[in-house]
């Protein structure tokens, strides 16, 4: 059973989202995802200052068995990619909600931090795909 | 739902990630693929091969057969136990399968048995080849469905299977040569491999082989899946049929052509017209082996830019857990070059071009 921790936003694409308190928010992929996709040999995240759309690939996860992009859950600009990835990428399976985040942004609008999922909506999601 | 293996259970309960394969539900990994990797390279690792088909063939014409059969030539097989590496070819040079076809030995009244394993996506396609053109030979063809197989490989793997034979079969067992087999009872144990690791490939009766694995589990032999399986075959150079050969690829442009053996002149066998006209005007592809210089994976299908050259394709990348970097098997054009690029995810990253095998025996062969 993966793990959906309830103070988090959550994508149909497998992102979550963390509201931080200076207003800017920090981007991963779930736990589900990364156990899916299984041990993580290279991760590309974007760089600072690039502004993405919702729903833009904007980084790549790729594990022994294929390659995956990660799209963005919200418009913004990017604040920082996450520095340690680029060595240890086995941290997004090790901790994908806490070292393995992915990046940072400043999101354009907060209308598109509401439409995003609750951990509660999730899970369900993840339920159904079980079935 | 797909076939399963008499180990199928077994995997369950232990915690494997389950994956469909050429139809059958094989384990991917139990847990970390890349230590499966390690423990194959390092101390010893063990597969369920039960997926992969063994068809024997035996008659007065067995020789004869598989001499025409098979690209290789079976005449090199003299004593039993002896094994050869083959492509089966279809009439335009184009790859069936590959195989490997072990010497069983002479039987009653001249007759010789054989033994063949083939891949699991191509079983029933093979035995149907295999059936239609045995019709003039007078030759037994069975299919051997009850047998279970298991690969134990890694530089401590045939020791640690050997601890499970009797003392004398043992002794025998440890004094194959590579490439060579030996029958214990019901037990057939072949000094062979998918790894680029020493080992052994070990066909039994599916009633022995839950013993055979757990006993070999608590020998400290590590239990790997498919996943593992593909990343040590790539850094061994070996290819995978489907991926880097199908029917549409000849021996000469995927790295196959010491496979062939086209003395005697006068040995006739399924595809030799065709491919001596592709050997005469000179294969317009070639096999290479690839390093990427950059961070990064390669995958197959990706495109390979040859400068001034042309274009070729990955038939196999991923990231090398020996190496930690990305290598691949391509299919380029057959010219001689020693740097390409590689369209990865619609950027273009340097590649070098290397002669596989990456790695064997554990020591890497590619700076």
């Amino acid at each position: 059973m993966s793990r959906v921790p309830a103070d988090l936003k959550y994508t149909k694409s497998h992102e979550w989202v963390r509201e931080l308190p200076d207003g800017s928010v920090e981007v991963g992929i779930t736990d589900h995802a990364q156990d899916e996709l299984g041990e993580l040999v290279f991760v590309e995240v974007p760089t600072e200052g690039r502004t993405v759309q919702a729903g833009e690939a904007c980084a790549v996860v790729e594990s022994v068995k294929a390659a995956s992009d990660v799209y963005s859950p919200v418009s913004g600009t990017v604040t920082e990619g996450n520095p340690r990835l680029a060595s240890e990428p086995e941290l997004v399976n090790q901790d994908p909600y806490g070292a393995g985040w992915l990046m940072r942004l400043r999101p354009s609008s907060r209308d598109e931090l509401q439409q995003l999922l609750s951990a509660a909506d999730y899970e369900a999601q993840l339920a159904e795909g079980d079935a | 739902m797909g076939r399963r293996t008499p180990l199928y259970e077994l995997h369950r309960t232990q915690g494997a990630r389950m994956v469909e394969f050429a139809g059958w539900e094989m384990p991917l990994h139990y847990g970390s693929q890349i230590e499966e990797h390690h423990a194959v390279r390092r101390t010893a690792g063990m597969f369920d091969v039960s997926h992969m088909g063994v068809i024997d063939v035996r008659g007065q014409k067995a020789r004869a057969f598989l001499r025409y059969l098979l690209a290789n030539d079976v005449a090199r097989l003299g004593r039993p136990g002896r094994a050869l590496y083959s492509c089966m070819l279809n009439e335009s040079a184009g790859i069936l399968d590959d195989l490997i076809v072990y010497f069983l030995g002479p039987e009653s009244a001249g007759s010789e048995a054989f033994r063949i394993v083939v891949n699991a996506g191509t079983r029933e396609k093979d035995l149907a080849w295999i059936r239609e053109r045995a019709q003039t030979f007078e030759v037994e063809v069975t299919e051997r469905d009850e047998l279970a197989m298991i690969a134990v490989q890694g530089p401590q793997a045939r020791e640690r299977l050997a601890a499970l034979l009797a003392p004398e079969d043992a002794q025998t067992a440890l004094s194959l040569s590579p490439f060579s087999a030996a029958a214990f009872g019901e037990w057939f144990v072949a000094r062979t491999g998918y790894t680029g690791e020493d080992g052994f490939e070990v066909m039994l009766p599916a009633s022995d082989v839950l013993r055979v694995w757990r006993e070999l589990a608590e020998r400290g032999v590590s239990r790997c899946g498919l996943g593992a399986r593909d990343t040590l075959r790539l850094e061994a150079g070996m290819n995978l049929y489907g991926s880097d050969m199908d029917e549409n690829t000849h021996p000469l442009e995927c790295g196959l052509e010491w496979t062939v053996a086209f003395e005697p002149a006068d040995r006739s066998f399924v595809g030799r017209e065709a491919l001596e006209a592709i050997r005469a005007r000179g294969s317009a592809r070639r096999r290479v082996g690839l390093l990427l210089e950059e961070r990064g994976v390669l995958r197959s299908h990706q495109k390979v830019i040859v400068p001034g050259v042309g274009e070729g394709e990955i038939t196999s990348g991923t990231f090398s857990p020996t190496l930690q970097r990305s290598i691949a098997l391509a299919r380029v054009p057959a010219a001689q070059f020693d740097r390409v690029q590689v369209d990865v995810r619609g950027k273009l990253l340097p590649a070098r071009v290397v002669e596989p095998p990456f790695v064997r025996r554990g020591k890497v062969l590619v700076g």
